[in-house]
């Protein structure tokens, strides 16, 4: 059928079923040896492959429902907190991990184990089978499914030459005797069996080679800000086990611009349009710049490197003047949007050589500032129409010294006093909103804050997967031998043409299929026909076929 | 941009066929209800038997009497007596008029898949209510696909059930308003990967039907109830429904492998890779590994028939799952294709 299973120990007889045997069993003692025999037929039968490939599908269940570590790391850490009772033992169970787990891969790997172990000796039959020549016409061809009958006035030699003739039309390969033709056609369905199996195999070790050589990661790019492509300008880096990560291609880049575009009518205002990077590229050390487009489902591929464009956001860019009046900071800050729709964004400042304190700021910055009188400051639309970067302060320690690393979007406030909008400890906090161009006076004489405007970022999604082109050929053939496992049947023809006590020559046709075969009795059909027709057929016999059909299939409508 | 007028046709086309649906399905009812074996049919085949014919198996088109035997089994094996030709009539006639009202709702559906399509400028399956209505859609054709060829008019009432279950729920609960799609969908890959996995989907849908109604008559054979008709027809063997389901299962797991493939090129071109094991990914995963799992239980002695027929309603399990439950319960790449 459509698999490799025709070899395997536990298949359906077909053809020639054996006789079952009947012994009962003797149970020798098993030797270490026999012992491994028995389980290696046990892995390779067919119902051990079943029962794995239930098992495979089953294990895939969870990594599915519960959030998985590689796919979605945040989801993981919210998942933990809110399930701390069994978060230890989905852990301990490699539940966040499923596909990476111990347990998923010694499932498909008995499962590859168990097609290899069939898969061998399937291909030397099937070797063998390709030389060999169609069985010998069965005695009583009339047991067959696909018979049929007539007599002719033309010798039998001329019959078989006919039929010969016919079936080597049709792409039988043919063996023609003296009274008899046997055929065989439909090699095609075990040689796409295998190779569909094969071309699986294939796909795997191609997908665990592109994991172990290749490497994903992504890094954030302000407009007119570069990356070179080394370990160290990553914030996120997944280096494949085989891959040396000083030997990423030496690639430069600079976002020179990126734009979004959005509906701005109609009930689906703000969705996203388009999103388009222009990037300036050089592809190594010395190599001259070019220019590119990354869009979405377009990226940008550098020596098997691809790049593409994944979240983005906005960066103002500000400037913090201290109490001295003096420059201590100046520069485009990304913002991480809070709201995927309206692209609010959340960020911090830090300004550590500030004096007399270091100063820090925390915000929101909205692209499209609305004043809503129970949320208070929201963002209306996504792009950058009317920007407000709304803004408390603190002055003190940032503990940016401590030595310990610290997140650029967060605050530590542990050694902070946040800046209050009048003197007395009953005002409230210091507070602004600025649109571009504007300068804030911080309270208490500290100095000011300019919002000169703002740059978009977007997050580099970079990858190498050198196994994806294998992969790709591989899936091509799967479904190309699935194809031909799928369509083609494999079906034997013999013909017999004997003399009667009349002097006629008595025309047997029967056709045998290994599996269902639909269409197998049209195919006898057509071929008696031509027969008929080009031998004749004998006064008296108009051909009446005893036509016991293959019985397997649903009648055709007749179309008059 | 969006043509609303345009749009507003579809979902009426959409309705119309829906409506439709619902009377062919009343005419089928009706057919096998008022052409009911224990009155009509069960002598049928002593009246059609005396025009011979050969073993066939199932109605075969035309007309009812003389040269179209509808079964060969000879009376029925309780002797009830033979129904009156005009309740034959009647049930024929009620079978074609459901067959009829099945291709007007198809060419209504299909209006309604085509004007939606050219009201947003694009393939008409970029999200759930698109998809339902293209995949039903499918499983219509499919089944006229088999009307044509083996007069499977037995499978009307089965198939238009479900069909407008889901069309039902795709003109209520699952319409969204005609609209642009996320800029990850602007894809060639989006006509290819979707178009292949909606008619997949529609020919699974066909599939699981046909194991449905194996199984179905598989119980009653066992029971020793005799043969089931429709009004005066009488439904294959199970076995025979059972090799028709595993061919258009056989047909479409190809199709679905396809689709698979598609959209891991897709997902590479999106995403940086082909496979990353996003929800929908699994479940498509899972899908193909239960249907290669039906494919090699048909071939396994002690799992085919009723066990690989369980494994196939198991795959169209999953693959429900991956249509509606991923999409509505479970966060993934795929959001988007979110009601």
């Amino acid at each position: 059928m459509t698999t490799i299973s025709s070899g395997r120990t536990a298949e359906a007889p077909t053809v020639a079923p054996d006789l079952p045997d009947r012994t009962p069993p003797r149970l020798p003692e098993l030797g270490p040896l026999e012992l491994l025999r028995w389980m290696w037929r046990q892995l390779t039968s067919m119902r051990v492959a079943l029962i794995l490939l239930f098992l495979l599908a089953l294990a895939a269940v969870p990594g599915s429902v519960i959030p998985q570590t590689p796919q979605n790391p945040a989801a993981v850490r919210d998942f933990v907190a809110a399930h701390p009772d069994a978060a230890p033992w989905l852990q301990r169970l490699g539940l966040f991990n499923v596909f990476g787990s111990i347990w998923f891969a010694a499932i498909y790997l008995l499962l590859f184990m168990s097609l290899i172990g069939c898969f061998v000796p399937r291909s030397w039959q099937h070797a063998a089978a390709l030389r060999a020549q169609p069985p010998a016409t069965p005695r009583n061809l009339s047991r067959l499914p696909g018979y049929r009958t007539f007599r002719t006035t033309a010798e039998p030699v001329s019959v078989v030459a006919a039929a010969g003739q016919a079936l080597r039309r049709a792409r039988f390969r043919v063996v023609a005797e003296p009274g008899t033709v046997r055929a065989e056609k439909g090699y095609l369905r075990d040689t796409g069996n295998l190779l569909f199996h094969l071309a699986v195999l294939g796909l795997l070790v191609a997908f665990a080679a592109g994991k172990m050589y290749g490497f994903r990661g992504s890094a954030l790019v302000v407009e007119g800000d570069g990356f070179t492509n080394t370990v160290t300008q990553y914030d996120t880096l997944t280096p494949g086990r085989m891959l040396d990560p000083d030997q990423l291609s030496p690639f430069t880049l600079k976002l020179a611009d990126f734009s979004a575009r959005y509906l701005e009518a109609g009930p689906q205002r703000g969705q996203p349009a388009d999103f388009a990077a222009v990037v300036d590229f050089s592809r190594e050390p010395g190599a001259p710049m070019q220019t590119a487009r990354i869009r979405v489902n377009h990226p940008l591929e550098l020596g098997g490197v691809k790049i593409f464009l994944g979240a983005h956001g906005y960066a103002p860019v500000v400037t913090v003047r201290d109490a001295d009046g003096a420059i201590v900071f100046h520069g485009a800050v990304p913002f991480i949007r809070q709201e995927p729709t309206s692209l609010a964004s959340g960020g911090v400042i830090k300004v550590p050589d500030a004096v007399p304190e270091q100063l820090g700021f925390d915000g929101f910055f909205l692209p499209t500032a609305a004043f809503d009188p129970n949320l208070g400051p929201i963002s209306t639309f996504p792009a950058a129409l009317n920007p407000r970067l709304v803004l408390t302060g603190w002055r003190g320690d940032l503990g940016l010294d401590a030595g310990i690393p610290q997140s650029v979007y967060r605050l530590d406030t542990r050694k902070l006093t946040q800046l209050r909008a009048g003197s007395d400890a009953a005002a409230g906090p210091w507070r602004t909103a600025l649109a571009p161009g504007q300068r804030a006076k911080l309270p208490g004489g500290l100095g000011s804050i300019t919002f000169d405007g703002y740059r978009e970022w977007v997050n580099l999604d970079i990858a190498k997967d050198p196994g994806r082109l294998p992969a790709l050929a591989s899936a091509a053939l799967a479904l190309l031998g699935l194809l031909l496992s799928l369509s083609i049947r494999r079906r034997r023809v013999w013909v017999r043409a004997s003399a009667d006590e009349a002097g006629r020559t008595v025309v047997e046709l029967g056709a045998l299929a290994r599996t269902e075969a639909p269409g197998l009795d049209g195919e006898v059909d057509r071929l008696a026909a031509r027969l008929r027709e080009r031998l004749g057929v004998a006064d008296g016999d108009g051909g009446s076929d005893r036509v016991l059909g293959t019985g397997t299939d649903l009648p055709v409508r007749d179309r008059d | 941009m969006v043509n609303e007028t345009l749009a507003g046709i579809s979902y009426n086309f959409v309705v119309s066929a829906t409506a439709v649906y619902a009377l062919a399905l009343f005419a089928y009812v009706a057919e096998w209800a008022f052409g009911a074996r224990s009155r009509v049919g069960r002598t049928v085949p002593e009246l059609v038997m005396a025009g011979g014919g050969d073993a066939a198996v199932g109605g075969v088109g035309g007309d009812t009497n003389a040269e179209a035997p509808l079964s060969a089994d000879g009376p029925g094996p309780d002797g009830v007596p033979a129904p009156d030709a005009a309740g034959v009539d009647r049930a024929e006639r009620l079978g074609r008029i459901g067959v009829s009202l099945t291709v007007l709702a198809a060419g209504l559906h299909l209006a309604g898949v085509l004007t939606r399509g050219l009201s947003v400028g694009r393939v008409p399956w970029g999200n759930m209510y698109e998809f339902v209505t293209a995949g039903t859609l499918v499983v219509v054709l499919v089944y006229l696909a088999l009307l044509r060829r083996f007069d499977a008019r037995w499978l009307g009432l089965f198939v238009t059930m479900p069909v407008l279950l889901a069309l039902g729920a795709a003109v209520t609960v699952l319409y969204v308003d005609a609209g642009q799609l996320m800029p990850a969908l602007h894809s060639v890959w989006l006509v290819i990967h979707v178009a292949a996995a909606v008619i997949a989907s529609g020919c699974f849908t066909v599939g699981a039907v046909l194991t449905l109604l194996y199984l179905g008559l598989d119980l009653r054979a066992r029971r020793g109830l005799g043969p089931a008709y429709i009004g005066a027809r009488r439904l294959p063997d199970p076995d025979v429904i059972d090799r028709l389901a595993y061919r258009v299962f056989a047909f479409a797991f190809p199709i679905w492998t396809f689709a698979v493939i598609a959209g891991a090129i897709w997902a590479e071109n999106a995403w940086g890779r082909y496979w990353g094991w996003d929800p929908k990914e699994t479940w498509s995963f899972i899908t193909w590994v239960v249907f290669a799992g039906y494919l090699h239980a048909r071939v396994t002695a002690g799992w085919k028939g009723r066990a690989a027929a369980m494994i196939a309603l198991v795959g169209i399990g999953c693959l429900l799952f991956n249509l509606f439950g991923v999409n509505i319960w479970i966060i993934g790449k795929h959001s988007y294709a979110k009601m």
